[in-house]
């Protein structure tokens, strides 16, 4: 028999639709599912109750010192951070000097938000501001000494300053020399390919510690007698000539990807070496490491905090040195509290370049997709 | 009819033309560099030889002889204050390289799990492996062992409230004591059971995937392995009449004694370098078995496989060729950063040698050097072995 007229059409059963239909397909699909469903829910019970119980229920929310922390079960100590909060910001800088540090950071993020926002038109002159106006302008703004402005010692500096400091300064100035190493190593000149080889890999091979105490012990020792660095220009070194290295390697990516015809087209236009990489090899291999070179600093601002290891207060060090040895604010949940300020004031970072980074990942794939 | 003269005169050659030719340009090149780089190295020298005068340092390596005179809390090998600088450097060494190879084994396993979790069909496990990636990975690996180490280790309570674990082990603030297994005459049986268990596994996992090949019938290996490696040994064990005590920590004045002390350092900075490399390697793994092609799963389903066969005998063999070189990578990043051990004041390598033995001696170039050289070593080693290792792996793929 058969029939002309559709079969009315039935519904799915009332379970496999709705919330009730998605739980059961993505968490209770198995009896194994199940198991591990209930220990999850169990975990989150744990961790975030317990976090919601530390960080509020039972924080302190108010006092002058360690003393308001310290009762039975007492939570986060959050007046140590209100306290301490411009300490941890910009170090020992002075207070009546502090709005320079605030102008840099307006004057970079007035650069640089443009430069990252697709779309936005004037990225050569943005970008030439950040790379040669820029620096200048902080470098007057931070030190001082020049235009009326006191001098400030870069001893007192510290907490996040010193990380973006060293952080920034580390990857621009690790810039020219890693390109400059990642062409020295696809070079056919023996001598240079190989010295550039060594370099990488000699770096690449030791931990940062290693050569944050190379600059801060042994560099003294191979200048001059009456050549004197101060601290932080010496932990600048160390950490520009190990960022070099990686960025090399992350530069050299980038040059592998670039196809030999646009060499070839450079040659049959006459170019010379430094025309064919300035003008036609570099322009499209740095666009495409863009997200490793975010990444690399990534890297970068959390190995700031081993400045602390030669004695340098970053952020992390300076937190360190209130939550140890600060007998004011000494209370059993002190050290907690810091450190969790701490971790989220790196995590808020990292995690907003990574998501960065892997958005433009995500653009520069589109355009290979066409 | 007359010869054309041909010339035959070579293009001629002016110092211009030489300028513009590529070769004779890569060797002035070349030549700066090295002049240069020779220029830097003796201005180097020149200077350093004078602010080791003028500070009267001694050079040389004859320091590596001399007494050391300071104690080091964690030793692998003898160790007394009275022994040499060398004595120090390899105490330094054993403990780096502890600290490394326990760490890389956790990191391993916890970075698969988590790795293989954040694919899971349960929507809960994947968002919390997601969770545990992007918290730990987004903050500095000397974070997480700071707040370890004196947020939590260092909090502990002293000796005497110690916090007490199943077999008689206990936990406080001066470290985790265990009890220490003491091996009795008779013992030497369970080692050479042991040996004798791991090479009649070989010959069976070799005589089961020949015979797998040949006729495809599965033999139990995994069963019959573990068998041999644990049962040999537990049989010898018996019958040469239990011959082991153990020293138990026992509570003396102020303080535990005896047992084996794992110390709080330790722990801190494996718990910190585990989680941190696991991150990593978590996304690794994840990326790996993304990148095997979805065919392979579907092939391995229609051929009747259950998915956590099909991704312990398709998938992840497959992933792992991916996964590899990254995986070296990050091996080789744990081992590096266990050297933020001088932060917490674990003896290993830079902070013992780099550390005291500078302070000590204030020979800053030899110390160092002779650190960033162990570093290049174990990388070059590591690097070596696991290239080997990888291309092995990739010949077995196809």
């Amino acid at each position: 028999m058969t029939t002309d007229a559709a079969t009315p059409g039935t519904r799915p059963p009332r379970l496999d639709t709705g919330p009730v239909g998605w739980m059961k397909k993505n968490l209770f699909a198995t009896p194994t599912d199940s198991v591990l469903t209930l220990i999850g829910l169990y975990l989150i019970y744990v961790l975030l109750g317990g976090f919601i119980d530390w960080a509020f229920l039972r924080a302190t929310w108010t006092g002058t010192d360690g003393k308001a922390c310290t009762w039975e079960g007492a939570g986060a100590c959050w007046p140590f951070i209100w306290n301490k909060l411009g300490l941890f910001m910009n170090g020992r800088y002075p207070d009546a000097e502090r709005w320079r540090i605030y102008l840099t950071y307006a004057l970079a993020l007035g650069g640089l938000v443009p430069l990252m926002v697709p779309g936005v038109p004037g990225k050569l002159y943005l970008s030439l501001y950040m790379l040669l106006v820029f620096p200048v302008l902080a470098f007057i703004l931070l030190t001082g000494g020049i235009f009326g402005l006191p001098a400030v010692d870069t001893q007192l500096w510290g907490g996040l300053l010193i990380t973006l400091v060293v952080a920034c300064v580390g990857i621009a100035a690790s810039f020219p020399l890693g390109i400059l190493l990642a062409l020295g190593r696809r070079s056919k000149l023996p001598i240079i390919k190989w010295a550039s080889i060594g370099f990488i890999e000699i770096v690449r091979g030791v931990p940062l510690v290693t050569m944050l105490f190379f600059a801060s012990v042994m560099l003294p020792l191979f200048l001059p007698e009456n050549v004197t660095f101060d601290k932080l220009l010496r932990a600048l070194i160390g950490v520009a000539l190990f960022s070099a290295a990686y960025l090399a390697e992350v530069i050299r990516g980038g040059l592998q990807a670039i196809p030999r015809g646009q060499l070839e087209a450079g040659d049959a236009l006459g170019l010379s070496y430094p025309q064919k990489m300035g003008l036609i090899v570099l322009p499209q291999a740095l666009k495409l490491v863009i997200p490793g070179i975010v990444n690399s600093f990534i890297a970068l601002f959390k190995d700031t905090s081993l400045v602390l290891i030669i004695g340098l207060f970053d952020l992390l060090g300076i937190v360190q040195q209130s939550v140890q040895s600060d007998a004011k604010w000494f209370s059993p949940s002190t050290s907690t509290t810091g450190y969790f300020f701490a971790g989220l004031v790196f995590w808020i970072f990292c995690f907003g370049m990574s998501r960065y980074s892997a958005s433009i990942e995500k653009r520069l794939g589109a355009g290979d997709r066409r | 009819m007359t010869d054309l003269p041909i010339s035959v005169e070579k293009p001629r050659r002016s110092i211009v033309d030489m300028i513009y030719d590529p070769a004779t340009r890569g060797l002035i090149f070349q030549v700066l560099l090295v002049v240069a780089l020779f220029a830097l190295g003796y201005e180097i020298v020149t200077n350093t030889i004078a602010n080791l005068k003028k500070q009267n340092i001694a050079s040389g390596f004859d320091f590596l002889g001399r007494t050391a005179g300071f104690d080091i809390g964690q030793r692998l090998i003898d160790y007394a204050p009275t022994d040499s600088y060398l004595r120090a450097f390899w105490v330094g060494l054993c403990n780096t390289l502890l600290v490394a190879a326990i760490g890389i084994v956790f990191a391993t396993v916890i970075g698969f799990i988590v790795g293989i979790a954040r694919l899971s069909q349960n929507w809960l496990i994947s968002r919390l492996a997601l969770v545990f990636v992007e918290v730990v990975r987004n903050m500095p690996p000397l974070l997480t062992l700071f707040l370890f180490y004196f947020a939590f280790l260092k909090t502990l309570p002293g000796p005497k409230q110690s916090i007490q674990l199943p077999f008689s082990s206990v936990l406080n603030v001066r470290g985790l004591s265990l009890p220490m297994p003491i091996w009795q005459p008779g013992s030497w049986l369970i080692p050479v059971a042991l040996a004798i268990g791991i090479i009649a596994s070989i010959v069976v996992g070799r005589w089961a995937s020949a015979r797998r090949i040949a006729t495809g019938q599965q033999f139990p290996v995994l069963w019959t392995t573990l068998g041999l490696i644990i049962g040999l040994p537990l049989l010898a064990f018996l019958a040469a009449g239990l011959p082991v005590t153990f020293d138990y920590p026992v509570l003396k004045g102020f303080n535990y004694q005896g047992g084996l002390v794992i110390l709080p350092e330790f722990m801190a900075l494996l718990i910190g370098l585990t989680i941190y490399t696991a991150s990593f390697i978590a996304e690794i793994v994840r990326s790996g078995i993304q990148g095997v092609s979805k065919g392979q799963k579907e092939a391995a389903a229609a051929l009747g496989f259950r998915p956590g066969l099909a991704m312990r005998l398709v998938v992840l063999p497959q992933a792992m060729r991916i996964v590899i070189p990254p995986l070296t990578n990050q091996y080789l990043n744990l081992t590096k950063n266990s050297s933020l051990a001088i932060a917490i004041g674990y003896p290993d390598l830079v902070s013992v040698f780099a550390g005291t033995v500078l302070n000590n001696t204030n020979q800053a170039i030899e110390c160092i050097v002779i650190t960033m050289g162990v570093y290049l070593v174990i990388s070059l080693v590591t690097s070596f072995f696991m290239n080997w290792f990888n291309t092995r792996m990739a010949l077995v793929e196809r």
